[in-house]
């Protein structure tokens, strides 16, 4: 999948991908968080049902876990355009510095800031005050989402630039523009319901496991519901938004939907779509395939008829448009596989998500018991937890692996754009590091929340934070078993 | 050179002034986590001291790091490349010390604790020396081509003036983080803090005169501006007197900011040296200067709205969040 030669490049490319992917585990885990512990805190303030103080708090404490990793692995992010990608970055330095500036300025201040307000602050402040931090720890962490993805809309979709004559990189002239990229406004909303799904189906998950075990039953399944009706909402939602994004594509990277749908020949007027198939990508041409008539059609306009370029025919009219800048031998064919079986796990997975809140509420309605005797369901619920990053994941997948062969469309690149001076050993060795890094830190981010979850809601939850004395209890935690 | 341009050099200072005055102390308490907090109870404390704000203070970084990028994205790209390994490094060190307060606060055995400890302070140590490596070799000049890619050896990034700059920086971190923890404690751990820096302070000046006199060996600093660098350098010598006096005269105040402004005087003199350049090659053709590695006058307007507009209320809640804690910490009673 990852075209991974020892050389620079392909390191270079595997380093980006996976970090961002192990960044985007815990992004949307923290971004969904953050809002569900929000409405949490908020129905507390609002019922002063102290049920629900518990559960912010217990829920808080796997979204700090979930932040601190997020913060660490962002770093990295950050660093990274100019350790691998010093063309890139001089290429883009107009368009991409700006956003990803005031993404620190406006979005990581005021997250970091608020999310220690939050932590330390339970019995400090009035409850509406306390609400009031973490509502504001989600708001920022949103628009650090829309700041990163303006930049990477620019990337999928370049607007409001001119490249500028004497240096060749790109020069910004309309940030409105810019931030009014359609693609921007496709990808944000999708993200941020995508977050959300992600946070609502751990927490379902996490309390199906427990639920199983007959644990705290009545909290679990409490929370259980505020997590599915978030749920609910936000898959139909993520259903929504992927129309449209699917929509949008078909005229702006003809490609990447072609791909998206293996469709190599043009479709016809019946617009069959393949359900499943299997391509030879060396000789353009699948080899195999379930068909259904119109359905095609349906998910490209809404409508049963029209007709949908396939690759054969979009790779000539790229070839057609870009020869003269870029030269002829270019393969302007994008990772078939990939993106087709992505997507279908992404779109899938909407449905499954919609389908399983529904049921899930159905039966765990207050009066019912229903959701502790269908145990299979709850072996279900639990092991989708998994479920949305891998989702989260062949969605980026989808965005990512199709923008191929250039990493700003039609003006980059990717093999133009990697850090020419870097060495393979220093390469390798930041891979393997950062791969046994990120190994050791998701094994503790999950050990720790199974410990969290075990031990229940009735625990001291804060870890001692909460209180506002100034005292530290000495003989609080570990004060004797030292020496 | 134009005036935006300018500004902008002076804005990647300030925020790097920033970073390395809360960042410093609070690399300084990481790095005491293990030494001078003597058991459990007190390192409870001494990591609660930083725990609402070290994220915050990281966060002076990353902006540094995206205003450069939003600015200057050709030092950026050249700095960054080029010290490909030092801060793959330092983003390690960073990685370990970030997860390790949240970490160590949840382990159940002694032994993970004891690691997660370690990882703090040796994270915290890392880091700190590191920066100060990464910008001392950067003022000496670096091997740089023509396309302003770096092509170093080992000894570009390590050797006898690198190598004391990054002790200099930690040895500064570390009498700032006491001077904080003098600020945020009361009882032993406070007076510790004192006693301790009292050793320190005659280290560190011992630490100044020898980088001042390999600054005059190494750069050209003090041949092309004899004037600003040598003010620079008696400002950083006077505020560390300051301090080490708030400490014989036990004035918390003064000693913290006294330390912190030293922290800042560093990165003054390396701005003030680096001007009209922002990375220095050995062959001086190469040297990327500020008017030729700068965005477009259009984007640096725009960033410069947003940042004057933006920035004003980040300093009004980040004060104030500092203000919401402060509090003194009490030392937990010894229990021998
Ligand atoms: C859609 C959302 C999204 C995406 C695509 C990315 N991030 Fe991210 N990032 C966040 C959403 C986010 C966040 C939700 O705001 C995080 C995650 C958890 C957290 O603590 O903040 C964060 C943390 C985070 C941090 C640490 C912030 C802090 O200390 O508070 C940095 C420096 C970055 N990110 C930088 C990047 C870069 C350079 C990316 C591009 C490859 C990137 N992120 C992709
Ligand atoms: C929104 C901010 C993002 C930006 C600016 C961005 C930018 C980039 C860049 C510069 C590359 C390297 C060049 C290339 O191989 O094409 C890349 C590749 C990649 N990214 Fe992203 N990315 C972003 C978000 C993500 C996220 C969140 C994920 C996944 C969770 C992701 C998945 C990938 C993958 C899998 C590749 C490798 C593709 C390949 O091998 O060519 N990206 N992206
Ligand atoms: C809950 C389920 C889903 C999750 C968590 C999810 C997540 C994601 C993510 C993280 C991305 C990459 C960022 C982006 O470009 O927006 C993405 C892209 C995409 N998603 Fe989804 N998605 C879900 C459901 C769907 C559904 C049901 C559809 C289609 C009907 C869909 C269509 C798309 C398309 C077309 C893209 C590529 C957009 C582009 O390349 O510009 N998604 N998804």
């Amino acid at each position: 999948m990852f075209n991974l030669g020892l050389d620079i490049l392909g390191l270079a490319r595997f380093q980006f991908a996976m970090t961002t992917v192990f960044h985007f585990f815990f992004v949307p885990l923290s971004i969904g968080l953050a809002f569900v512990v929000a409405v949490m805190e908020t129905m507390y303030a609002i019922k002063g049902d102290e049920d629900y103080k518990k559960m912010a708090q217990f829920w808080g404490k796997i979204f700090l876990y979930s932040f601190a990793v997020g913060v660490v692995t962002g770093i990295i992010q950050e660093f990274q355009f100019g350790m691998n990608w010093s063309e890139y970055s001089r290429f883009m330095g107009d368009i991409f510095g700006a956003p990803l500036a005031i993404e620190a300025l406006a979005a990581f201040f005021l997250e970091s800031t608020f999310i220690g307000m939050w932590m330390f602050t339970w019995d400090r402040f009035n409850k509406w005050v306390h609400t009031l931090f973490i509502w504001l720890v989600m708001f920022g962490s949103s628009l650090s989402a829309l700041w990163i993805l303006a930049a990477n809309s620019f990337m999928q979709n370049p607007l409001g630039y001119i490249i500028n004559q004497k240096t060749g990189h790109v020069q910004m002239t309309s940030f409105g523009q810019v931030v009014g990229n359609p693609q921007l406004w496709n990808e944000f909303p999708h993200v941020i319901f995508g977050a959300f799904v992600t946070a609502s189906f751990v927490i379902a998950g996490c309390c199906a496991w427990r639920l199983l075990k007959k644990d705290h039953v009545s909290f679990y399944r409490k929370s259980m519901n505020v997590a599915l009706v978030i749920g609910l909402i936000f898959s139909l939602g993520s259903i929504a938004s992927g129309d449209f994004q699917t929509r949008y594509l078909i005229n702006n990277q003809p490609m990447k939907f072609a791909a998206m749908e293996g469709l190599y020949k043009d479709s016809t007027n019946k617009g069959e779509w393949s359900a499943v198939s299997t391509f030879n990508t060396k000789q353009h041409k699948s080899t195999w395939s379930i068909d259904v008539p119109y359905v095609l059609n349906l998910l490209s306009y809404h409508k049963t008829t029209g007709t949908v370029k396939g690759m054969n025919t979009i790779n000539k009219e790229l070839h057609a448009k870009y020869d003269k800048k870029f030269g002829s031998d270019m393969n302007y064919y994008v990772p078939t596989n990939t993106l087709f079986w992505s997507f279908r796990i992404m779109a899938g997975a909407g449905a499954l998500f919609a389908l399983l809140a529904i049921v899930g509420l159905i039966m765990n309605r207050k009066k019912s018991q229903a959701i502790m005797k269908q145990r299979w369901f709850l072996y279900i619920m639990g092991l989708c937890l998994w479920l949305p990053f891998v989702v989260n994941t062949a969605g980026w997948f989808v965005t990512e692996f199709g923008r191929y062969p250039w990493i700003v469309y039609g003006l980059l690149t990717i093999a133009d754009a990697v850090s020419p001076n870097v060495s393979v050993a220093s390469l390798l060795t930041s891979n393997i590091v950062y791969f046994l890094m990120f190994a050791g830190m998701g094994l503790v981010m999950v050990v720790l929340s199974h410990r969290a979850l075990k031990a229940g809601p009735d625990v001291d939850n804060t870890d001692g934070y909460a209180t506002s004395d100034t005292e530290l209890d000495p003989y609080s935690k570990g004060a004797f078993n030292h020496d | 050179m134009t005036s935006l341009q300018l500004l902008w050099f002076i804005l990647i200072g300030v925020l790097f002034s920033g970073f390395f005055f809360l960042e410093g102390f609070d690399f300084g308490v990481g790095m005491l986590i293990k030494s001078f907090a003597k058991n459990d109870a007190e390192r409870d404390v001494v990591i609660r001291s930083i725990g609402p704000h070290w994220d915050g203070n990281e966060v002076w970084l990353i902006t540094a790091g995206g205003a450069m990028f939003a600015s200057f994205p050709m030092w950026y790209a050249t700095l960054f490349s080029g010290y490909y390994l030092v801060l793959f490094c330092i983003l390690a060190a960073l990685i370990f010390r970030g997860v390790s307060f949240e970490f160590r606060a949840n382990m159940e055995t002694q032994r993970w604790r004891t690691f997660w400890e370690w990882a703090g302070t040796i994270g915290s140590f890392c880091a700190a020396f590191l920066f100060g490596m990464l910008f001392t070799s950067m003022i000496k000049g670096m091997p740089i081509d023509k396309n302003g890619d770096m092509t170093a050896h080992f000894f570009d990034y390590v050797n006898l003036f690198s190598i004391v700059g990054g002790v200099a920086i930690v040895v500064l971190c570390l009498v700032h983080g006491l001077n904080f923890i003098r600020l945020k404690t009361t009882g032993e751990l406070r007076e510790r803090a004192l006693s301790w820096n009292k050793v320190l302070y005659p280290v560190l000046f011992a630490g100044e005169v020898v980088f001042a006199i390999l600054l005059f060996f190494f750069t050209d600093f003090f041949s092309k501006k004899p004037m600003t660098t040598t003010v620079i350098v008696v400002t950083l010598v006077v505020f560390t007197c300051l301090a080490y006096w708030g400490v014989l005269k036990n004035h918390e105040w003064l000693s913290f900011i006294g330390s912190g402004l030293g922290l800042i005087s560093v990165v003054v003199l390396i701005f003030n040296g680096l001007f009209p350049r922002v990375m220095v090659a050995n062959n001086p053709a190469y040297s990327l200067l500020i008017k030729n590695s700068s965005n477009s006058p259009y984007t640096l307007h725009l960033m410069t709205i947003l940042t004057f507009s933006i920035l004003p209320i980040v300093l009004i809640y980040f004060i104030w969040s500092y203000w919401v804690f402060y509090k003194r910490l009490a030392s937990p009673k010894q229990n021998a």
